[in-house]
């Protein structure tokens, strides 16, 4: 049952096959309300895979849970705010802040206008990514990073309380990356919940409490966030023995 | 004007002005789904339904859009499963039901030529039923367009984030190909069902020439939907023509036209890009390391600013100065 102390996200277990292969092995962590983790590891690792199990995107054996109910028994969406590791809207016409405006759809009900309420979130998601001025430009002719911008944003107008975010700081500047440490510092200091796909920490490095490393699929490393194993490549080792040195991993 | 005083006349237009609305709000989320086509397949399937009303001495117009929207909602289910291979099973379908739709008529004995006022609209001869009927559907289909759109605009846009904000995103996707090919049937009797396809296309590619913003887009092509159904409704009354032709013909004439319109709009919406409000005093805050020459042409959005010109990319505005960049 959902309680107020019940971990965000709950992972017991989690095997994910894709077309035959195994992509995440055995995954099990628990994150906890307000936690900001990120979860490293090589390309090909199944950083993505995994958040888009915990998400419910593609299917998993062994148990997710978010805020303590059963993924398939999960009806409370409106508490997660999604942001995919690169944009796949096309939509030649729709402006940055329609985009954004999608956010707020878990929060309303269909047939019913936009409340003030809502067109007051889309403008403070908006002015957290510094994009107010372009709201109004159409999406697909927005930089890179204002796009990834747009999306965070689009998660932030749904006042979310747990934020997956992945690969937030793949191919963007360096003024987007620290827009995105201010909008993780307001996060943190909200209470909220945050899990990263994270390559390079940047400068998010001092907001993250905890870090999750992924090879092959397996969860080789659960600890604090060290800003030595963050910024390297981490080298295949054998899980046995990763087991055994716990967070000597870099 | 004196046509306007003739019944059949104000049948046609009221038909005509519910068709170019009820088109393009729905063919704006084909185009979106990369679906421009669907309308006419639709069409094709909806043959069969008119082809079973003749023979069986049904009502035409509520047959068809049975069948029509059984077929629409089997083709989604058939898709979203990965059913049907490619493009093959639906062209199946879709010469199947046209096929269908001959034979049955002509078994009817009302040969063939009783089916072309269904492939190319017979607006003038509309009866009073056939435009209730053709009202309640379009109100149908307009309410479902404009009411859900912030849904259906989030569905098409980015199918995965829908779902983890718990959109019910299936039922979103059957309801748009049912009501596609509700318009369909709605429209068989205005342009016909081998035309219906470029009514819930070309007005919407016309709109997102012309402006910025789904929703305005949206608006704006049924617009121009409009205007092209009641143009080709008054034209082929004043020249005799056949109408589902004219106002398809009239739609193509507008989407030329917004070619060189768009082109003009481009150029007067670039400098509406300067930032005249809250323009903060210029810094001479140097940018980092800058491989990169600004000029004309260059690539990046270059904006008028204070007597000089910045460059922007990347959410920076750079401006030259003395052999280095400001940051704006």
């Amino acid at each position: 049952m959902s309680s107020p102390d019940s971990p965000a996200i709950t992972a017991d277990h989690v095997d994910v096959v894709l077309s035959g292969v195994p992509i995440v092995r055995q995954a099990t962590f628990e994150i906890g309300p307000g936690e900001s983790v990120a979860v490293t590891g090589n390309n090909g690792s199944g950083k993505t895979t995994l958040m888009r199990a915990l998400l419910g995107l593609v299917p998993h054996r062994g148990t997710i849970r978010l805020f303590g109910t059963e993924l398939g028994r999960f009806a409370q969406w409106r508490r997660i705010g999604y942001v995919p590791q690169r944009s796949s809207i096309l939509v030649q016409q729709a402006t940055a802040r329609e985009v954004v405006a999608t956010g707020r759809l878990g929060l309303r009900r269909p047939l019913w206008p936009a409340s003030s309420t809502d067109r007051r979130a889309v403008g403070e998601a908006l002015a957290a990514v510094g994009l107010s001025d372009r709201a109004g430009a159409p999406f697909v002719r927005l930089s890179g990073g204002q796009q990834q911008r747009v999306l965070i944003a689009r998660a932030l107008a749904g006042e979310a309380d747990l934020m997956v975010w992945d690969e937030p700081l793949a191919g963007v500047d360096q003024a987007t990356q620290g827009v995105l440490a201010g909008v993780l510092r307001e996060l943190r200091e909200h209470g909220r919940t945050v899990v990263m796909v994270l390559h390079e920490p940047g400068p998010l490095e001092p907001l993250i409490d905890r870090a999750i490393t992924l090879v092959d699929g397996r969860v080789v490393a659960d600890g604090p966030f060290l800003a030595s194993a963050g910024g390297h490549e981490i080298h295949e080792i054998p899980h046995a023995q990763a087991h055994h040195t716990g967070l000597e991993v870099v | 004007m004196e046509w306007l005083a003739l019944e059949f006349m104000q049948r046609a237009l009221l038909a005509a002005v519910i068709t170019g609305l009820a088109a393009p709000a729905i063919g704006t989320y084909l185009v979106q789904r990369r679906l421009s086509l669907l309308g006419d397949g639709l069409g094709h399937l909806a043959v069969a339904g008119v082809g079973l009303a003749l023979l069986t001495g049904a009502a035409p117009l509520p047959l068809a859009v049975v069948v029509c929207v059984a077929g629409a909602v089997g083709i989604e289910l058939l898709r979203e499963f990965g059913r049907t291979s490619g493009d093959v099973g639906l062209a199946i379908l879709f010469y199947g039901g046209l096929s269908a739709g001959l034979l049955l008529a002509s078994l009817s004995g009302q040969g063939t030529g009783t089916l072309s006022a269904y492939l190319f609209g017979s607006l003038l001869t509309i009866n009073a039923g056939e435009l209730w009927v053709i009202a309640g559907l379009g109100v149908v289909v307009l309410v479902f367009c404009l009411g859900l759109l912030p849904q259906l605009f989030a569905v098409s846009a980015d199918e995965p984030f829908a779902r983890t904000i718990g959109l019910p995103v299936r039922l979103y996707n059957v309801a748009v190909v049912a009501l596609a090919a509700v318009t369909v049937t709605v429209s068989m009797r205005t342009v016909g069902l081998l035309l219906v396809s470029a009514l819930m296309v070309v007005p919407v590619a016309t709109a997102n020439h012309l402006v910025i913003g789904f929703r305005r887009s949206m608006l704006v092509a049924m617009a121009f939907g409009v205007l092209a159904a009641v143009g080709g409704t008054i034209g082929s009354f004043q020249f005799d023509t056949a109408p589902g032709a004219l106002i398809v013909v009239i739609s193509i004439a507008l989407f030329a036209l917004s070619w060189p319109v768009s082109e003009l709009l481009a150029r007067r919406r670039a400098p509406a890009l300067e930032l005249v409000d809250d323009q903060p005093p210029l810094s001479h805050e140097l940018t980092e390391e800058h491989p990169h020459l600004h000029s004309e042409g260059c690539g990046h959005l270059a904006v008028q600013h204070g007597g000089h010109v910045d460059y922007i990319h990347d959410g920076h505005r750079h401006a030259a100065h003395e052999g280095h960049y400001d940051e704006h």
